[in-house]
């Protein structure tokens, strides 16, 4: 579904991927950690679309298709979803209108007839209601005010409602306490189908005892330098990340 | 940034939709500006004398004031001299079916055929075609409810006494340089006049349109409501395309007795100059209304996207006790636009209330200023205001400025005010864009996110016309 091939990213002058491998299959589950700086967020902003990255070499085919050339509102119509690590405050723009235009969007490039007002509302209550989130979200202004909670709570909600098939998380469990964690983690859960690609990018193994991966992949300085079971995530949380990086030198100089 | 602002800038630079001329026999006045011309309207009008040497009046007391520099507007010196002050369809029409076809056609250009209007919408519609009124509907419904509503020339004629006693109670002729001028040239506007206790049963309505090339627009707007009377008025304007500036200097008088109310809106979209900041109008009105009695309410609620200059503060006198001013306001520059616009509330009467929310929209190179006045006189004990002013800069060309004044002699008086100023960020286009959301829709959810409290105070369907207007007046500046 999503084969990402010697992707080279810079940002200004700065190189921060420096040759990216990675195969994710329908159907799997697959994490990301690394410590700070390794180019995790830069990946999943690239994959998004975000243009003030610049992709200097390598592909990325999503279901076999150019990604890269795709833009962002295209990708998302295409079924690819970021869970924002920092989601942006809209004031002014009510979060029912704002997901009505959104899912209507979404709808109008799949070829389905766009919601009405009604139906709408009618199908964003019962998301929400599955989900555990707060009604009273919906008439509020996009992330206006939110707490850091209710922010990753409502990026779960809106992977919910707008069902991608490949769903990137941008670090969506940093800054929950144990309780916001489980929420964030049955949501994901409850989207892991056969059909759907799940992308987790975490610092910590802590959302990975809620959401087991099928594979893991440490990112350092730009690069996958090694790739393993759920156990990976186990062993990185107990070692840290300095033995990956002496055996990644060690392959290097080899 | 300079990729979001690039594409800003490509919906920026669509062109004016609705630019085209008809082409009508006009009946030009010469340019230039002397008693002679005045004479010549006041004839062509076959007006009252009392009016003619008002309109003298006004015009001597022009001639020895200035045109006002204080403002945050800048344009190259207007020629009066090279202005036509009167164009008029040829021919008197007193039915739709006199009408031009041509005129017609241009109306059912700008989506406001009026046949279909009085089937579909129960709007009673003045059409104000350069400067003579060639249509009036659904008079006879409104006639029996004694409601006036037509054309300003027909009323000083038909309502001598009437006219005699509001017009310039509100703006006198003295007022300022360009409502001095509008008394002297004006050509035709509308006049409404609601008596005691009738609550006009549909929003009255009028478009203007500026048709001649070189023809100064003079409007002459009067509206009462007598006591306990209610009228909705809607205003609204499209101009054709053309490359020479066009001054228009427009006078609206409102006036509300014991417990009445007026509410009148307005969407303006006159001709803005093209992308460069060449042509457009320049539109200098003065707009005030007077609560005379108690417990009256006026509300202005203005949504401002045309024009290459807009200069207007439409303004409440609150003299009755518990009277009410309200403004609510959008007014949006993009390209060269500037925007010089606000309110003044004058608070007179005891436990006099006002309200003023003012929302700047700045793209491209346009230049938005807020100015605003409250005053609050020794006699208005218990006066309450609160403003609120925010402004939204899209792009980093452009600019949004606030001048609020403030004046307090009556230490009971309640005084809020609110400020901020924000910029649509790449972060919230990008957010947007990754839930499939497109550019110019991200643009407009937040634009008209921005400009809702103003929103909800216009009648539905203008409600509506006026989300249309903005993101067309968007196009292109934002990417």
């Amino acid at each position: 579904m999503l084969e990402i091939k010697n992707l080279h990213v810079q940002a200004g002058n700065h190189e921060i991927l420096k040759g990216v491998d990675l195969k994710v299959n329908v159907g799997e589950v697959h994490s990301i950690m690394g410590p700070n700086g390794s180019g995790k967020s830069t990946l999943a902003q690239v994959l998004a679309g975000r243009e003030t990255y610049r992709v200097t070499e390598g592909e990325v085919l999503y279901d076999g298709k150019n990604l890269l050339e795709m833009a962002p509102e295209e990708r998302a119509c295409e079924g690819v979803f970021m869970a924002f690590q920092y989601p942006v405050e809209i004031p002014g723009v009510g979060s029912a209108q704002f997901l009505k235009a959104a899912l209507n969007a979404i709808r109008k490039r799949r070829g389905l007839e766009e919601l009405d007002a009604m139906e709408f509302l009618t199908l964003v209550k019962q998301k929400i209601k599955s989900l555990g989130v707060d009604e009273k979200l919906l008439h509020r202004s996009v992330n206006e005010g939110f707490s850091g909670g209710e922010k990753k709570r409502n990026e779960i909600f809106q992977m919910a409602l707008l069902e991608p098939r490949l769903c990137i998380m941008d670090e969506t469990d940093s800054g929950l306490d144990i309780d916001a964690l489980k929420i964030v983690a049955n949501g994901v859960n409850a989207l892991r189908t056969p059909e759907r690609a799940i992308v987790v990018i975490t610092h910590y193994q802590r959302l990975l005892n809620y959401v087991v991966p099928d594979y893991v992949h440490v990112l350092l300085d730009g690069r996958i330098v090694k790739s393993g079971g759920k156990e990976l995530a186990l062993e990185l949380e107990e070692k840290g990340y300095a033995w990956v990086e002496e055996e990644a030198r060690a392959a290097a100089q080899a | 940034m300079s990729k979001a602002t690039d594409t800003i800038g490509e919906l920026v630079s669509q062109d004016y939709k609705w630019g085209f001329v008809t082409e009508i026999e006009q009946d030009i006045a010469p340019p230039g500006l002397n008693e002679d011309i005045i004479r010549l309207i006041s004839g062509k009008k076959e007006e009252p004398e009392w009016l003619l040497e008002w309109r003298l009046k006004a015009y001597r007391y022009w001639l020895t004031i200035k045109e006002p520099t204080w403002h945050n507007v800048h344009y190259s010196p207007i020629d009066y001299q090279s202005v036509s002050y009167y164009a008029a369809p040829k021919k008197k029409l007193e039915s739709l079916d006199e009408v031009d076809p041509e005129l017609l056609k241009t109306y059912a250009k700008l989506g406001i055929p009026l046949e279909e209007q009085k089937m579909l919408t129960g709007v009673a519609v003045d059409a104000v075609f350069d400067s003579v009124s060639v249509a009036t509907t659904y008079k006879g419904k409104l006639a029996e409810l004694g409601i006036i509503f037509c054309s300003f020339s027909e009323a000083a004629q038909q309502h001598p006494e009437l006219v005699r006693r509001y017009l310039g109670s509100v703006v006198p002729y003295t007022d300022n340089f360009f409502a001095t001028l509008n008394s002297a040239v004006f050509t035709d506007g509308s006049f409404v006049y609601v008596p005691k206790g009738v609550r006009c049963p549909m929003e009255l309505s009028t478009y203007f349109r500026i048709n001649a090339e070189s023809t100064g627009q003079f409007e002459r707007t009067l509206i009462i409501a007598d006591e306990g009377a209610y009228v909705s008025y809607l205003e609204g304007c499209t101009a054709p395309m053309r490359d020479e500036n066009q001054l228009h200097a427009a006078v609206v008088e409102l006036i509300t007795h014991d417990n009445a109310t007026i509410k009148y809106s307005t969407i303006q979209n006159w001709y803005p100059g093209d992308k460069d900041g060449k042509g457009g109008i320049f539109n200098f009105v003065t707009k005030r209304g007077k609560c005379l009695g108690r417990n009256s309410h006026i509300s202005w609620t203005q949504v401002e996207t045309g024009s290459a200059i807009t200069w207007k503060y439409p303004s409440c006198i609150l003299i009755g006790d518990n009277s009410v001013g309200e403004f609510y306001s959008v007014a949006l520059t993009n390209n060269y636009q500037q925007a010089d616009t606000g309110t003044k509330m004058t608070h007179i009467g005891k436990n006099t209330r006002s309200t003023i929310v003012s929302k700047g929209i700045s793209a491209g190179h346009g230049q938005n200023t807020y100015r605003g006045g409250v005053k609050i006189l020794k006699s208005a004990t218990g006066a309450r205001n609160y403003t609120q002013c925010d402004s939204l800069l899209i792009g980093d060309k452009c600019g949004a400025h606030t001048f609020p004044y403030i004046e307090v002699k009556n230490p009971t008086a309640r005084m809020e005010h609110e400020a901020c100023t924000s910029k649509i960020g790449d972060d919230q286009i990008f957010y947007c864009n990754q839930r499939g959301i497109t550019k110019e829709d991200a643009v407009n959810l937040i634009v008209n996110g921005f400009c809702k409290e103003v929103f909800r105070e216009l009648p539905m369907e203008f409600a509506v016309e006026a989300q249309k207007l903005l993101g067309i007046s968007l196009e292109g500046s934002v990417g």
